[in-house]
């Protein structure tokens, strides 16, 4: 196994981790279909296991063997089934509208998630590890607040407005990391990490504060007006839906993206940069600039995440509103391989995750097995050699891999 | 091995390279204190309370005026910046002690502000005992990134090992009655966690930031969902550990000030006075350290001496998983006394900053973790004794130092040259 390996790393001219997070977005569709597989299933053992019917009827599985299996059984099916029914379409409900509305719900939480996943997946094509999507939201929550709840505006103008604010205060936390790492040669994944507490700390004294955005009569609790009417996200398909305008906002940025990324000049210097940083500098391209370049177009998508997310919310503002899409991004990233349409799919079962864990948890399962479903869908797709040894799979061959790279190149160029 | 002195440039001739960010960004805090603390300062007075009520030996109150104590404590920073900048001139960097009574003394300064006028006054015992207790995660965390990235592999995943040795110490203590067996337990648990990260990233040359991620984000998963599925259901009987007995230690814990915050504490607490000292004197006064460290800066060289480089990573990122473990134990049967959904709330990401902050030496990031603590208890104390103040930004503090630090505070500061970087034997 382990000769091949060498033998691929022989043809592969780059460090073995480029070659890795190549492989992670070169997203063979069958090792993903068995990751997602696996995922659920060990999801469905940690249900049974820790549920106390189950382990009642087990204990005596000698007297009623029947009974036991079908606790089992019953089991997966409660704890998938409300996930089915609270998150693509409701069999039990009576009409239609109540029957599509868990649909809508999933594409209402996919919406920040993907765009947010798109922030983190944009630095992942450079080759920068990005986890900064978590305080550039707050930044933009920040915006959002302020334009939302202190200016005032006629509709639509106004939530335009919040909108370009939270993208622009984003930005400027994402040139932040950019300049950072330019400038200094910082780490990004330490200045993310310390730039979100930041963030979140300053929001949190911008909440705090009445003549910042605390809201009237507010207390001690960190926390802003509700925001104008005329800054809200309203109602895409009618009142009888929670489903609103962000998701415009995230097909309009999965299309931005995608142009961005596979069709323009700057997403291709972007991609230069990420598979061979040297080599781009020797072909004239300026590394740094870009590296804050990438950094403050993904902000702006983070930023973007964080106003569908601020002016959708019934009530005030608070850290809170977050609802960790920042940290969720980057297993959106990771398991959407960084394109536009991976990220898409990666952040509708994420929403869907979202949209049904409050049907598992009336049905008596504890949504916190989709935590885990979640976590290790992504550890398969990361680390494919779990997979490969768990299903037996051949590893790619070398010459084939080495082909399929060259005729990729091929196209990059012309 | 008789001596490997650690000095700066010992790695690289670049660490040597004297700069003025240190002594100017000493100076800048040092009259900052003096204008705002000192001759804008509150009016009234500053009571330091040194001694508990319970304690042998009783310090005097110590009660002075708040702006004159300012303003000396205040030119007294300005002395000490002014030193450093004479070293850096002399093309010397500045010492780390001398940082440390620096950023001593601007506590005091903090505290002495915060308190003016407060009855309480400043509880030294109080704020410096909690420090201690709150920093033992984060320096234990620290020394697990430390041992990891010394001999070349980023470990992101303090924070599931923290998670991992909280849930695991909790739940097995409770179960078994014993909380030495949680302890053990905990360990164990932890260094199985890194042992999927040493494996992954050692011999499957996994990305470690990714794999380290995804550790996080699985264990906080696996967590979330045992605490909520079966703890929850019983928490009396699987979730009720209790915490270690404190352990006065005799005589020492006597000793004013000093005895109280050091020589009266939990096991935890012990077990972290023997490990940093050990770690230190392992990798830096031994063949073992030497090994490890010639790992993680070249690891070809490393391997061309006959030193076999996978299985040095492997084990000092295991064993560092393991002292995780304990930082995570500390969490739950060394402070709380139950397991509560992800409770190490970010303290793993921290333990990487305080990582650098430290330069990977031991001390020196146990006393980086030692601000971050402060930090923690500062923030609970300064709404007691001065509602109102912007406490956001103090806790935004040790983060921004962090960043000032990453970004080349007081020369560059540089990790092990193949932090980060998969081997494969050629």
């Amino acid at each position: 196994m382990s000769k091949k390996e060498l033998k691929l790393a022989e043809l592969e001219p780059e460090s073995k981790e480029v070659s890795v997070l190549k492989e992670i977005m070169s997203g063979d569709p069958v090792r993903i279909a068995l990751s997602v597989l696996l995922g659920f299933f060990i999801g469905a053992i940690f249900m049974v296991v820790f549920n106390p019917d189950v382990v009642k009827s087990w204990s005596n599985f000698g007297a009623d063997p029947n009974y036991a299996l079908s606790t089992v059984w019953w089991t997966i099916q409660d704890g998938y089934g409300a996930l089915f029914s609270g998150s693509i379409y409701n069999l039990n409900a009576d009409n239609f509208i109540n029957g599509i509305r868990p649909l809508t719900e999933t594409l209402r939480f996919a919406g920040p998630l993907i765009m947010a996943g798109l922030a983190v997946s944009l630095t992942f094509r450079v080759g920068l590890f990005n986890i900064g999507a978590t305080g550039q939201m707050m930044v933009g929550l920040a915006g959002a607040t302020f334009v939302s709840t202190r200016l005032h505006m006629p509709q639509v103008i106004h939530m335009l407005v919040a909108v370009l604010a939270a993208i622009l205060c984003s930005m400027v936390w994402g040139i932040i990391v950019g300049i950072l790492k330019a400038r200094t040669g910082a780490h990004e994944v330490i200045v993310t990490i310390m730039l979100n507490y930041v963030a979140t700390d300053l929001f949190t004294y911008f909440l705090r504060e009445p003549g910042l955005l605390l809201e009237a009569n507010g207390g001690g609790t960190p926390k802003s007006d509700h925001p104008d009417g005329t800054a809200m996200m309203g109602a895409l398909l009618g009142p009888s839906f929670k489903l609103n305008y962000g998701l415009i906002f995230a097909a309009i940025a999965v299309f931005v993206y995608w142009w961005l990324m596979e069709r323009s000049t700057f997403g291709f210097r972007f991609r230069m940069v990420g598979h061979n940083a040297s080599a781009a500098r020797a072909a004239g391209i300026k590394v740094e600039n870009t590296f804050v370049w990438a950094l403050a177009i993904s902000a702006a998508f983070a930023g973007l995440a964080a106003a569908t997310q601020g002016l959708s919310m019934d009530g005030g503002l608070t850290t809170s509103i977050e609802a960790g899409i920042g940290f969720d991004a980057i297993t959106v990233a990771l398991l959407g391989g960084s394109r536009a349409g991976g990220v898409v799919m990666a952040g509708l079962l994420f929403g869907a995750f979202k949209a049904g864990s409050s049907s598992m948890q009336v049905a008596g399962v504890s949504p916190e097995v989709l935590g885990v479903v979640k976590a290790l869908i992504v550890l398969f797709i990361a680390a494919p050699p779990i997979i490969r040894a768990l299903y037996r799979l051949p590893k790619p061959e070398p010459k084939v891999f080495a082909a399929i790279q060259q005729a990729k190149a091929a196209k990059v160029i012309k | 091995m008789s001596k490997i002195e650690v000095t700066p440039g010992m790695f690289s001739k670049a660490e040597t390279k004297p700069s003025l960010k240190a002594p100017i960004t000493m100076l800048a805090s040092a009259l900052m204190v003096l204008v705002f603390f000192g001759f804008l300062g509150k009016a009234g007075n500053i009571t330091y309370v040194w001694s508990d009520k319970r304690e042998v030996v009783q310090l005097p109150v110590y009660t002075v005026n708040s702006m004159f104590f300012c303003i000396v404590l205040g030119a007294l920073l300005l002395a000490i910046g002014g030193i450093s900048l004479v070293i850096n001139l002399q093309k010397k960097r500045t010492p780390f002690w001398l940082i440390a009574i620096f950023g001593f003394i601007a506590m005091m300064a903090l505290l002495g502000w915060l308190a003016t006028g407060a009855i309480q006054g400043v509880q030294m015992i109080f704020i410096l005992s909690n420090t201690l207790v709150l920093a033992i995660p984060l320096i234990l965390g620290g020394m697990a990134g430390l041992m990891s990235e010394r001999v070349g592999v980023v470990n992101i995943a303090i924070e599931g090992q923290l998670l991992t040795g909280a849930f695991v110490s909790a739940v097995v203590s409770t179960m078994t009655g014993n909380l030495y067996l949680g302890l053990v337990a905990a360990m164990i648990a932890s260094g199985l966690v890194s042992m999927v990260l040493a494996s992954l990233a050692i011999k499957y040359l996994v990305d470690q930031i990714i794999i380290g991620v995804l550790l996080n984000v699985l264990v906080i998963g696996v967590t979330n969902f045992l605490h909520s599925a079966w703890l929850d259901n019983d928490s009396a009987h699987l979730n009720f550990p209790g915490t270690f007995d404190k352990i006065a230690i005799p005589f020492l814990s006597d000793l004013p000030i000093l005895g109280q915050v050091l020589f009266n504490n939990r096991i935890t607490v012990y077990l972290m006075f023997l490990i940093v000292p050990v770690l230190w004197y392992i990798l830096f006064r031994t063949k073992l350290g030497l090994r490890a460290r010639a790992v993680g800066e070249h690891p070809l060289a490393a391997d061309t001496v006959g030193i076999n480089v996978g299985r040095t990573r492997f084990w000092w990122v295991t064993i560092g998983g393991m002292v995780a473990g304990l930082g995570g134990a500390a969490l739950t049967i060394g402070n709380v006394g139950s397991f509560g959904r992800e409770m190490s709330g970010g303290q793993g990401f921290i333990a990487l900053a305080v990582v650098i902050l430290g330069r990977w030496q031991p001390i020196y990031v146990t006393l980086s973790a030692l601000l971050f603590g402060f930090t923690i208890i500062l923030r609970v104390w300064a709404n007691q004794v001065s509602p109102g103040i912007p406490v956001d930004f103090i806790t935004m503090v040790p983060y921004l130092v962090t960043l000032v630090a990453v970004a080349g505070f007081a020369g560059k500061v540089r990790p092990p040259a193949a932090s980060g970087q998969p081997y494969e034997k050629g």
